[in-house]
């Protein structure tokens, strides 16, 4: 006979814990995209899931130094990249081709990132359990 | 005639295609995504440092300003208007295509 469910069964197991790479390729404002992926980020994060986050192609775009939104009345929400850490969400990764093509480098980021070639970034995601884009 | 251009020119070929369609002397707005096309130092930045010798480049200031982007970066010859000057251009250029 099943034993009750108690609140044990709902502990954290290795089990519970998949590998999720959210992929970001819009850029921030044109469409709403960008945000959505971003309160995915923290919710998965909540879980205590293994979550990276990847730039490419115009989602390098989302983590640009200097956005001031308030002429354009939208919130601002290029300050909670740097939030990612509170949540152990470290492993943020910027394509380098789509960094050099906008002329963009490091340093023009919110956050520290780890960049890694086109290849690189497709084998991450072939390690993933989980692939949720935007 | 103004050519309004909003979407990046790295994702679309909104850009591409109304650069094919310009006649000379015809304004040009980019706006939302459209404004990473008026940032020096990118990939399609020759393209368009080359068409502000034939054609009058504007670009939005506050899209410009929410996505990170100073007036100081801007290709030269593009000029930064408010949402006022837009209003002017719409009203003093027309007509106006809206490459989406």
């Amino acid at each position: 006979m099943a034993e009750a469910e108690t609140l044990d069964d709902f502990d954290e197991t290795d089990e519970d814990v998949k590998r999720f790479m959210f992929v970001n390729r819009k850029a921030p404002y044109g469409t709403i995209y960008a945000l959505e992926v971003l309160e995915m980020v923290l919710i998965t994060g909540a879980f205590d899931q293994d979550v990276s986050v990847a730039f490419l192609d115009d989602g390098v775009f989302q983590i640009k130094k200097g956005q001031d939104t308030k002429a354009v009345n939208m919130k601002n929400f290029s300050p909670t990249y740097r939030a990612l850490e509170g949540y152990d969400i470290e492993k943020l990764y910027v394509e380098r081709e789509s960094m050099e093509a906008r002329g963009l480098a490091p340093e023009d980021f919110v956050v520290p990132v780890k960049v890694v070639s086109a290849a690189e970034l497709a084998d991450l995601m072939a390690e993933q359990d989980v692939i949720i884009s935007g | 005639m103004l050519h309004l251009v909003n979407k990046s020119p790295f994702e679309r070929i909104a850009l591409h295609s109304c650069l094919g369609h310009v006649r000379e002397g015809d304004s040009i707005l980019l706006y939302e995504d459209g404004i990473y096309a008026a940032r020096k130092g990118s990939a399609t930045t020759d393209r368009v440092a080359a068409a502000t010798g034939k054609f009058k480049l504007y670009v939005l200031g506050p899209d410009l300003a929410a996505r990170g982007i100073p007036s100081d970066q801007v290709i030269d010859g593009i000029t930064v208007v408010d949402y006022g000057g837009f209003v002017d251009l719409v009203a003093e250029v027309g007509p106006v295509q809206s490459w989406l």
